[in-house]
């Protein structure tokens, strides 16, 4: 399959005070992101996954190695845009992507930007509003919706562009329960529906647990990288890099270690329900049979 | 209390007077500030108020609305008659006591002075109320464009304006946050004098500014993961076209204008 974002021994460090020494947040990372994928990048606080997310679309520039977005050279000041256009990039804070007082006027910032003609942006403004659920907010002004309408909001910003993958910097940390739930619909139908490549950077484990793949980082490196249930397997390093493994994993192992049969891929909620639904179902239909 | 900030406030509607070309408008309220200024006499003055009433009419802004927005200048409008009345000297005294000498001329300045900076008021307010903070920059920045040939700033001015906007009611909230974290923690914002009072304001604006400037960055970066870069080959959504009433208006404000010009040649 092609790749839609490629880095190669990519290196970036960050300067502190001016007689510190620089401080070295990514440490020669390969990574390659293939189209139409769901990818979530794992890390406790400081392991440089934003940092890595911000050369996705030429925020940053790589010290070292490069990155390539579609086999453009994100150093090209001359494909910058393009570059941008199709990576977009959603943030933690909603009420710091906003740029316009009426909704509609904000998604349309982006095609606005991009210099496509007056109806074009008009349909995808109202295609992008569709498709987050907030076509009937239009022209409300956005400092009176909640946390996770305004996030739905930015996220039909960037999708008025048409991206081809977007990349989600923690876009649930400034949420509620619900808001967070209602952008977790958003990001999987995003991949689902749109087919959109999808990176999700996140230190919640149960989002990641939609993702095709599960990157774990810890200081500047890549610890972990395979499917959530190979992933969530190895708890050891989970745990060394900072982080739980998910609820309905935890649960599971627990119910394994007293004898239940449960297998080991039941990630979700609904999984994991059927799993020990199913573990459980034999035993209560052998009581009965010794009932008889 | 700081969500009473009645700064640059709309009124949504759906009438003529907000269905207006926002460049139109801008036109208008020149127009209809130079005809104040040069309206003179009984009339002149009639006039506009009947104008303003009119438009006030046509806008649907209650009357209630807008001597709440004239609340807060009614303290320059009282200087104003008070300096007038007391200083301009004129022939026909109606009171004289002491120092304190009261001329027919300097109540009729007065009065018209006063009448003339509440039409100001009210007018340019009547703008305001019913033409959308948007709606105004891109009026703004469409007409000054051509200040861009001389090396204007103007897409850019015009963006700072309507994040500007954008951010006030952010920043509002975010203020009444920090003002009551303070106060719990036993910070007195509301009592002892003036300077007592700035000093408990300090504490206010330190956390207010770091976070500004934390915002501005995230912004910029947002802003640029969209795309900008400028006003170069921008286009717009919502592209400003002027439709027959915007003709009619600007007629009916160059008659106006004419009328007033007229009325003070005769008078």
């Amino acid at each position: 399959m092609d790749s839609i974002i490629k880095t190669e021994k990519l290196e970036f460090s960050y300067f502190g005070a001016a007689d510190s020494e620089p401080k070295t947040v990514l440490k020669g990372l390969d990574i390659e992101i293939e189209k139409g994928t769901f990818v979530a990048v794992l890390g406790h606080n400081g392991s440089g996954k934003s940092t890595l997310a911000k050369h996705f679309n030429a925020i940053l520039l790589p010290e070292g190695g490069r990155v390539l977005v579609c086999g453009a050279d994100t150093s090209d000041e001359e494909l910058i845009i393009e570059i941008r256009r199709r990576v977009g990039m959603v943030f933690q804070n909603p009420d710091n992507q906003i740029v316009a007082t009426v909704v509609e006027e904000d998604v349309a910032f982006a095609p606005e930007n991009l210099g496509y003609p007056s109806d074009e942006i008009r349909r995808r403004v109202d295609e992008a509003l569709k498709m987050v659920g907030m076509y009937e907010y239009r022209s409300h002004a956005p400092h009176l919706l909640s946390g996770g309408q305004k996030q739905r909001i930015a996220i039909a910003g960037v999708l008025a562009m048409e991206p081809e993958c977007v990349v989600f910097d923690e876009p649930t940390a400034m949420l509620d329960p619900r808001g967070r739930e209602s952008i977790v619909n958003v990001v999987r139908n995003l991949r689902d529906k749109l087919g959109v490549t999808v990176v999700l950077i996140t230190h919640h484990m149960d989002e990641a647990v939609y993702a095709d793949r599960i990157v774990v980082m810890s200081g500047g490196e890549f610890i972990l990288d395979g499917a959530p249930r190979d992933v969530f397997m190895d708890d050891v390093t989970l745990r060394r890099a900072g982080l739980d493994v998910p609820e309905t994993t935890a649960l599971i192992h627990a119910l394994r270690e007293d004898g239940l049969e449960l297998p080991l891929s039941a990630l979700t909620i609904e999984e994991c329900a059927d799993a020990i639904f199913a573990a459980l179902q034999p035993k209560s239909e052998k009581y009965k049979n010794e009932k008889e | 209390m700081l969500k009473d900030i009645t700064l640059g406030q709309f009124f949504p509607g759906n009438t003529v007077v907000h269905r207006l070309d926002p460049r139109m408008k801008l036109v208008l309220t020149l127009i209809y500030i130079t005809a104040l200024f040069l309206a003179q006499g009984l009339f002149g003055y009639a006039l506009m108020l009947g104008v303003l009433i009119t438009c006030l009419a046509l806008s649907r802004i209650s009357p209630k609305t807008v001597l709440r927005g004239l609340r807060p200048v009614l303290f320059i409008i009282l200087v104003t008659v008070i300096l007038n009345v007391f200083f301009i000297t004129g022939e026909t005294i109606l009171f004289e006591y002491r120092f304190i000498v009261i001329t027919q001329e300097g109540l009729l300045t007065a009065a018209f002075m006063a009448s003339r900076l509440l039409m100001l008021i009210v007018g340019t307010f009547l703008l305001t109320y019913t033409t959308s903070p948007i709606a105004l920059t891109d009026g703004l920045e469409q007409m000054l464009s051509p200040l861009k040939k001389i090396r204007l700033p103007i897409h850019e001015l015009a963006m700072m304006m309507s994040i500007a906007l954008r951010f006030i009611p952010t920043l509002i909230e975010e203020t009444d946050k920090i003002m009551s974290a303070q106060k719990a923690r036993g910070a007195d914002f509301d009592s002892g004098g003036l300077i007592k009072r700035a000093k408990a304001i300090l504490p206010l604006i330190i956390p207010l500014f770091i976070s500004a400037f934390r915002r501005a960055d995230e912004l910029a970066t947002a802003m640029e993961s969209r795309c900008y870069h400028g006003g170069e080959g921008r286009t717009r959504m919502k592209v400003l076209k002027s439709a027959p009433r915007d003709y009619m208006a600007l007629l009916f404000g160059a008659v106006v204008i004419a009328t007033v010009v007229l009325l003070r040649a005769a008078g």
